[in-house]
Parts: C-alpha cells; sequence; structure tokens
C-alpha cells in the first residue's frame, strides 16, 4: 500500500539493523530543520545508511512503497534543502563518512559523503595538497552536502565551486540503481551528467561515494586587512585590483554593521571606525605573490584605506578571517532574530546595490548588515529583526525579498552558493521563464518521473513527466518554400 | 521576414557531414530564427545536424539520418562584454578566434585553446594546453541559451560568476555533440590577460622518464598554465611546461621549473595545442588518472602512436593505427580512464566510445530533449 510508513519502517529494519531506522517522534524531531530553522517538518522516518548498497535499499524501498524521501548530510544548508518530507524518509549519510582513498599521486580524494569538508583538507595537508571549496561551515558540513548544494566559499573567487572539484561520484538514482559518473581521469564520454548532478539539491539522487580533486598547496599565501570610511572606498579598491588582471584568492568585505556584530562575538580587532573592512588574500608562487601583493596595497591605499594590516604569520590570518568566517553567527550578538540572504549582482554593480539596500533599510526601519564575496559579487545581507516586536519579521521578510528582487534587476541571481531549496523556490520564476524551468525539468523527468527525490525543493511547480510533444511524423513532403517561411 | 529564401537553401556535396549528404541548409541569424527553423524541422519530422565552421565535424559517429543542416554561420557578435565583471556574452557561432580579438583590447581572455566556433567548441568539449591552469568549457560557462528539438528557447545559468539557481544545463549541453539541442549563446567567465609567459622544455628518452619529471613538476608549487608531452612513435619525448603571470613572478618561476624539469626555457614548440593526426588518421582521446599517464605513453610505444597532450591533466591524444585502438583502450582503463576515438576515416567501422557509465541515464535524458531523436541522430554515445 502506498505511503504505508509502518510497513516500511518494518522493511527497512529488516533490511538495515535496528538501530538505523529512527521511528519515535521525539529522535525524529531532532530533525526538524536544516540549518534553516525557521522552517520545520517532522519526517515520518530517519534513516542512517552506513554504505552505499544500504542507501540504494532505501531508496528502492521508498520507491516500492511511492514514499518521498529527502537526503540530508549534517544539515548546515541555509535554504532549506535538507527539510524533511512530513510522509517521507530523511535518509542521513552522517555515518558514511569514511576517506576511502587519498591518491595524492592522482591529485584526488574518494571519499564517502558524510566526510566534513575540513577532513577532506586535512588528511591531504601532510601530503602538500587540500580541497579548494572552502564554505564558511567548513568545519561540520559534508561533502555529499557540499556536492548537493555546488557550495562555494570564500576562495571559490580564484578556484571556483564544489563542481569544478569532484571528477567522480557514485550515485544512488531515484530508481535505486547504483550508477557510477566520472572517476578519477577527466573527460569521461557521454553526457556530463556528473556536471548536471552536483548542485540539482537533492532531486537527481543522492551521492554514496564522492572522488574530489586536491590541489597543491601554494608555496605563499599573502593576506591583508584594509580599513575603509565607506563601503564605496572598498568597492573602489576592489574594482581597482581585478581591473588590474590580479585573480586574488579571496576579496571579502564586511560594513560598520556586520563589524560590530563581529567584534561582539569574536573580538577579532578590526580597525577602529572603519565603515567597511576588505580582506584580499592572494596565493601561488611566492615570485607572483609578491609582485601582486604590492599592486594590491597600492590599490587600496589609492582608493581611500586609512589602515592596511598585512598578516605576518598564519595566526594573524586566521585572525583576520575569524571575523569573517563568524560573521553570520555574529549577529545574533546584535539582533534577536535574523535572516541570512544570498544573492549574486555582477561585481560592478556592487556600489549602486549597496545604497539601494540602505535605501530599504532606512525606508522599512529594518537594519542590514552586509557581508560578501566582494571579488565575484556575492552578497550576503544579513537582515535583522525582532520577532517579538509586532509586524518586524514581515517588514524583515519584505526587505530580503526586496533584495533578491534587487539582484535580479541588476542581471545577477537569486543564489550564489547557499541554493534554492525550499526557501527560494517561488523566487524561481521571478529569474527564469516558464521554458527555461520546464527545460530543467525535461532532467528530473529524466532521473525521477516519480518526483520522490525532494520533492518540493528547487522548482515551484513540478513538471508531469511522460508528456511526450506532438508528433508530426513526415505527413508532407517538404517544400523549400515552407521552410523559408520560417524566415 | 527579412533575409528570406536567401538563408536556406539546397544542401550541396560540400555540405555533407562526416560522408552523410544533407537535403537542406538554414542559415538563421538569431535565436528566435533558429527557433522558427526548429520548429519547422519537427512538424516535417527531419533530422538536424548543427554545424558551426565544420572544424570537428569528422569527430563522433555519422549522423545515422540527415535532411537538414542548421548552419550558424550568421549566428554571431557578442552581445555582452562587461570586462569590469569579467564576464561576455556571446552568439554560438561567433568563431573562438574573433572573440578573443574582441576581448584583448580589455587585457581579457577566453582561456580555452581551441579554434572553430564558440558553439561547436562547447558541443565538442574542446580543449588543450591550458586546460591546466584554466579547466574546460564546463568550468568557463557560466549561461546558456538553448534552442530545443521542439523549437522552445530555454536559458540556465546566468551572466555571473556565482550562481546555483536551477540545473546546470550548460554542463549537461558541453561535449553532447549537438544532440539535445542547439547551443544558440553562451555566457563565459574570462580571465585576464597573462602580462608575461615563458616556456620550460626537456627532452627525455623514455616514458618512465616523462612521468618522473612530469611528477616534479607537479610535486612543485610553480603553478604551470600547461603541462605538455609530446611523444612521436620514436625517438626523444619532450615535455614543455607553459608559465604565465606578472614578469617578475614569471622570471622567478622559469627559474624554479627549469630546476624541477631539468630543462631550459625555450620558445613554444611547434607541436603545442595541435592534434597529433591529420586528414583521413584515426585520431583517439585518451584519459587517465595523473599516476596513469606514463602508462598511456609506454602503451602509445608499444603501438607505434604519436601521442601528445597535457601530461598535467592526463589527457592525451594519439594518431593510432585503427588495429592499435583496443590496446590503447585497455590501456587507458587500466589506467583509470577512457579511449575515444573522435576522428577516423568514412567507412572505418571502429567502436568510437568504448564502455560509457550512466548510458541508461543518458538514454532517459535524450529521449526527454528529443523524443524523436531528430538531433544529430546516431552521433553520440550508445547510438544516441
Amino acid at each position: 500500500m502506498p505511503g504505508d510508513i509502518p510497513a516500511l519502517a518494518a522493511r527497512l529494519r529488516a533490511a538495515l539493523r535496528d538501530a538505523q531506522v529512527l521511528t519515535d517522534r521525539q529522535q525524529l524531531r531532532t530533525y526538524e530543520c536544516d540549518g534553516l530553522a525557521h522552517y520545520k517538518v517532522i519526517p515520518a522516518l530517519v534513516v542512517f545508511p552506513h554504505t552505499a548498497q544500504e542507501c540504494a535499499v532505501v531508496v528502492r524501498e521508498c520507491v516500492v512503497a511511492g514514499v518521498p524521501y529527502v537526503a540530508r548530510g549534517s544539515g548546515t544548508g541555509l535554504s532549506g534543502g535538507a527539510l524533511p518530507h512530513a510522509d517521507g524518509v530523511l535518509i542521513v549519510t552522517s555515518q558514511m563518512r569514511r576517506i576511502v582513498d587519498l591518491a595524492p599521486q592522482d591529485e584526488r580524494a574518494v571519499v564517502e559523503p558524510g566526510v566534513v569538508n575540513l577532513a577532506v583538507s586535512k588528511a591531504a595537508g601532510p601530503h602538500g595538497y587540500y580541497y579548494a571549496p572552502d564554505p564558511s561551515s567548513q568545519q561540520v558540513c559534508s561533502i555529499g552536502g557540499n556536492v548537493a548544494e555546488n557550495s562555494g566559499g570564500a576562495h571559490c573567487l580564484k578556484y571556483g565551486f564544489t563542481t569544478n572539484h569532484v571528477t567522480g561520484a557514485q550515485i544512488v538514482t531515484p530508481d535505486g540503481d547504483l550508477v557510477r559518473l566520472g572517476g578519477r581521469a577527466p573527460d569521461p564520454p557521454g553526457y556530463d551528467l556528473l556536471g548536471a548532478f552536483v548542485g540539482s539539491e537533492g532531486t537527481l539522487g543522492i551521492a554514496t561515494e564522492v572522488t574530489l580533486r586536491l590541489v597543491r598547496l601554494p608555496e605563499s599565501v599573502r593576506t591583508l586587512l584594509a580599513a575603509f570610511a565607506t563601503t564605496d572606498g572598498a568597492g573602489a579598491a576592489t574594482s581597482a585590483i581585478i581591473g588590474a588582471g590580479v585573480v586574488p584568492a579571496a576579496v571579502e568585505m564586511m560594513d560598520a554593521l556586520a563589524i560590530e556584530a563581529a567584534e561582539a562575538a569574536v573580538h577579532c580587532g578590526y580597525p577602529q571606525g572603519a565603515g567597511a573592512v576588505l580582506i584580499v588574500e592572494l596565493d601561488g608562487p611566492a615570485a607572483e605573490v609578491d609582485a601582486q601583493f604590492i599592486q594590491v596595497e597600492r590599490f587600496c591605499q589609492e582608493n581611500g584605506a586609512f589602515e592596511i594590516r598585512v598578516a605576518a604569520d598564519d595566526a594573524e590570518r586566521a585572525l583576520f578571517w575569524k571575523g569573517r568566517k563568524s560573521a553570520f553567527a555574529a549577529v545574533g550578538r546584535i539582533s534577536p532574530d535574523y535572516i541570512v540572504q544570498d544573492g549574486v549582482i555582477p561585481r560592478t554593480a556592487l556600489p549602486q546595490v549597496l545604497h539601494r539596500i540602505g535605501e530599504l533599510s532606512r525606508e522599512r526601519g529594518i537594519r542590514v548588515a552586509n557581508v560578501f564575496h566582494a571579488g565575484d559579487g556575492n552578497l550576503h545581507p544579513l537582515v535583522l529583526f525582532d520577532d517579538a516586536v509586532q509586524g518586524q519579521a514581515e517588514q524583515a521578510e519584505q526587505v530580503s525579498t526586496a533584495i533578491l528582487e534587487l539582484c535580479i534587476e541588476h542581471g545577477g541571481s537569486i543564489t550564489g552558493e547557499h541554493g534554492v531549496g525550499m526557501d527560494k523556490a517561488r523566487y524561481m520564476p521571478r529569474m527564469f521563464t516558464d521554458a527555461d524551468l520546464d527545460t530543467m525539468q525535461l532532467l528530473r523527468c529524466a532521473f525521477d518521473p516519480d518526483g520522490l527525490a525532494n520533492p518540493g525543493k528547487v522548482f515551484p511547480t513540478p513538471r508531469l513527466c511522460g508528456e511526450v510533444p506532438g508528433r508530426h511524423k513526415g505527413a508532407h513532403p517538404l517544400q523549400e518554400a515552407g521552410l523559408a517561411e520560417v524566415f | 521576414m527579412a533575409g528570406g529564401r536567401d538563408h536556406v537553401r539546397d544542401a550541396g556535396p560540400m555540405d555533407a557531414i562526416a560522408g552523410v549528404p544533407a537535403r537542406y541548409v538554414a542559415e538563421p541569424a538569431s535565436t528566435q530564427e533558429a527557433a522558427a527553423v526548429l520548429r519547422a524541422a519537427a512538424a516535417q519530422d527531419l533530422a538536424v545536424v548543427v554545424r558551426g565552421a565544420g572544424t570537428r565535424q569528422d569527430w563522433a559517429v555519422p549522423p545515422r539520418r540527415l535532411d537538414l543542416i542548421l548552419d550558424t554561420r550568421r549566428l554571431t557578435g557578442v552581445v555582452e562584454h562587461a570586462a569590469g565583471d569579467l564576464i561576455v556574452v556571446v552568439r554560438a557561432g561567433t568563431p573562438m578566434a574573433e572573440l578573443q580579438d574582441k576581448l584583448a583590447p580589455a587585457g581579457q581572455q577566453l582561456a580555452l585553446d581551441a579554434g572553430g566556433t564558440v558553439g561547436g567548441t562547447v558541443a565538442a568539449n574542446a580543449s588543450g594546453p591550458r586546460r591546466m591552469l584554466y579547466g574546460t568549457a564546463r568550468d568557463l560557462l557560466i549561461g546558456v541559451t538553448v534552442v530545443r528539438a521542439d523549437g522552445v528557447v530555454a536559458k540556465a545559468g546566468g551572466k555571473v560568476v556565482k550562481n546555483v539557481a536551477g540545473y546546470d544545463l550548460g554542463k549537461l549541453v558541453t561535449g553532447s555533440y549537438g544532440t539535445l539541442g542547439l547551443i544558440a549563446g553562451c555566457a563565459f567567465r574570462l580571465h585576464p590577460l597573462p602580462a608575461a609567459t615563458a616556456v620550460v622544455t626537456r627532452q627525455v628518452d623514455t616514458p618512465d622518464e616523462a612521468g618522473q619529471v612530469v611528477a616534479a613538476v607537479r610535486a612543485g608549487q610553480v603553478v604551470p598554465s600547461a603541462l605538455e608531452v609530446n611523444a612521436p612513435p620514436d625517438g626523444p619525448i619532450e615535455v614543455a611546461v607553459l608559465l604565465e603571470g606578472v614578469p617578475a613572478g614569471v622570471a622567478g618561476r622559469v627559474e624554479v621549473t627549469r630546476a624541477l624539469l631539468g630543462g631550459a626555457e625555450t620558445a613554444l614548440p611547434d607541436w603545442w595545442s595541435r592534434y597529433p593526426w591529420g586528414s583521413g588518421d584515426v585520431g583517439v582521446k585518451l584519459t587517465a588518472a595523473l599516476s596513469g599517464v606514463p602508462a598511456l605513453l609506454a602503451a602509445g610505444r608499444r603501438v607505434g602512436a604519436a601521442v601528445r597532450g597535457s601530461a598535467g591533466t592526463g589527457v592525451l591524444y594519439a594518431r593510432a593505427a585503427p588495429e592499435a585502438v583496443g590496446e590503447l583502450r585497455a590501456a587507458a582503463h587500466a589506467a583509470g580512464g577512457h579511449a575515444v576515438v573522435l576522428t577516423a576515416p568514412d567507412g572505418l567501422e571502429l567502436d568510437r566510445w568504448g564502455p560509457v557509465d550512466g548510458l541508461a541515464l543518458m538514454r532517459r535524458v535524450k529521449a526527454q530533449f528529443d523524443p524523436d531523436g531528430r538531433l544529430a541522430p546516431g552521433r553520440f554515445v550508445g547510438g544516441i
């Protein structure tokens, strides 16, 4: 009988071990949300597969039972991508956390999906390699989640995103089959299904093993922190750096309110009175980095930096980054509630967009702290509010939405790295036409015609699969003029 | 409409695709015109092959059926070059060389070593030596406009470098050989043109020695833009390293690379960025896990193949006798990679693709995008 959860639980317990299947309501509640905690749904079942085969068994049983399922790694996602389905199974991959093979000679690591992002770099470090994508949550977020969300991080300006660092995967398809896509070698023959899979937010299947590219550690890393009176100055310095052909490993900006929050939370000691700080990091061969670092310092000075600190060692570099990487959590110190937004604009539109965000903030009486990857135009406005104050949550939500609209107006995106998930599915039609969304869902229909893999995420309206467009089989001999009419 | 029948014509003998004659050629000048052509082709059940400059039309299997060539020669031009944002939006028929000429005055480039048109480069997933630093089309393509088999125009991605909204259809059509739709327009991430470049080369005698010097360079921290190898059927093997950057930086890195490689600074070798085959040869793309590159070179020597390519990424190209393909394929598989026959003389029976993981899923994708199987039928893996 479709949707019969007790029967499904019994079958899963028979196939796995008892302890791998949770049915107790209180235990299930632990998994009611991911990192976007204001959406809460208690799943009908939680299952912890230990192997790819077990994961495939779980999916197959779900298919047989007609029950939807959602995959979850560490649950740090910020778009509700791992929000459970009330009548579905939550498949938690955190028990699959083996580094299967570390192969510096191939510049690859093969890992299970529950492996924590930073663990890869820690394992590869002694061999002189690291894993480049570094989301702020890298101490806890999982590789499986990174693959689902195509996670970025501060250093993706130079090194790219998860999708640029995954060369292979074993996945459980929504039919419950284990399929390998890619491997250690590049350019496997056929469609780049791996490229389509990475970032599909769990709607095309579940990764059970991932082959990652390892990057040689740079010879030199140099980091500076520059303080400006205004975000305009910091933005102009960024433009000058990029315009000169420098490709920094990272260019990060924080505005006054974000700095205030970071100071309150982690005492990072950023320069007093700064309206904006810029963290610029260069890495690579020492000779290259040294030459470009001088340029970067000059661009900061020329654009009004009133203080420039150069990290003398790794400890000082870590302190620069501590303020930045803790910024999201830090605003909790200055506001009871907040929304973390994630939008993208063409980098050159930064000054206009920041001014407009300032206006929105003043008009609505809602404070906005700005943290962003300035090098690639990825904004993370933190919209602050107090849920205890009548109407503030709605006001904050409106400001947050207006910021996304600004991103779209400027030719940007509604998400740069957090994903669409549950949270932004409704905005997809503002960025894409019906035809665009319909075409994307052709891929979903190919993988998951029943729509059981993470339903309700990414797309606001599911496409009915199995529709075959009207066929017009050669009824008429072609006349050249008939074709010419189309011009 | 403007243009009229001048831009639809009967196909001539020169229009054959991999030896298969076509009936008609259409040359749309806009995405809308291309959509109208594909709608008309759908209505008449015409089999369609897209053609750019024809640079790589000998790659892949000849089409099983061919009625209409959709030629992109008029679908050209840069739509937007936002230099400050390091992006370009370009129509698919634009020649790569013309695009680079347009970008160069701003000190920028599309960091893809490939000729022909933009659309052809993406559709065939062509790449060259500098893939080691910059990646391939899949890494540089940030947005795509596609016209489906039914004439529906759809886009994915956008024109910002960082964007995870929706499925990445750009990757799906990259390397799809025109079997999923017409690539009508592309948005790319750009890179600055380097202020300085230098090449360091070394000759060695055996595949093992080549493997050792390649590994030495990879283990160094000089960040080459390319690490290439050229192994003729016999005689010395040449290893070449391309360094790009600021003048002071490149000068320092040349010294380090010379020490790592045991070589000398030279001009760019004449074989650089050229496939080791000519017209009428069998040309094979060989891939391997990085540690398997010496084994591929050794297999090449055994069968008398000329092997050349990116030792730094595990992507090599070979000119081989038809009967050598099996042994090269076995060597590639043992090394964790594949052997794909990119080009072969018309009429030669060869397994072009070898085994393909995920083929059943690929067939399902094809069935969704092109249910009537009219786009480049038979050209792709598994008869797709």
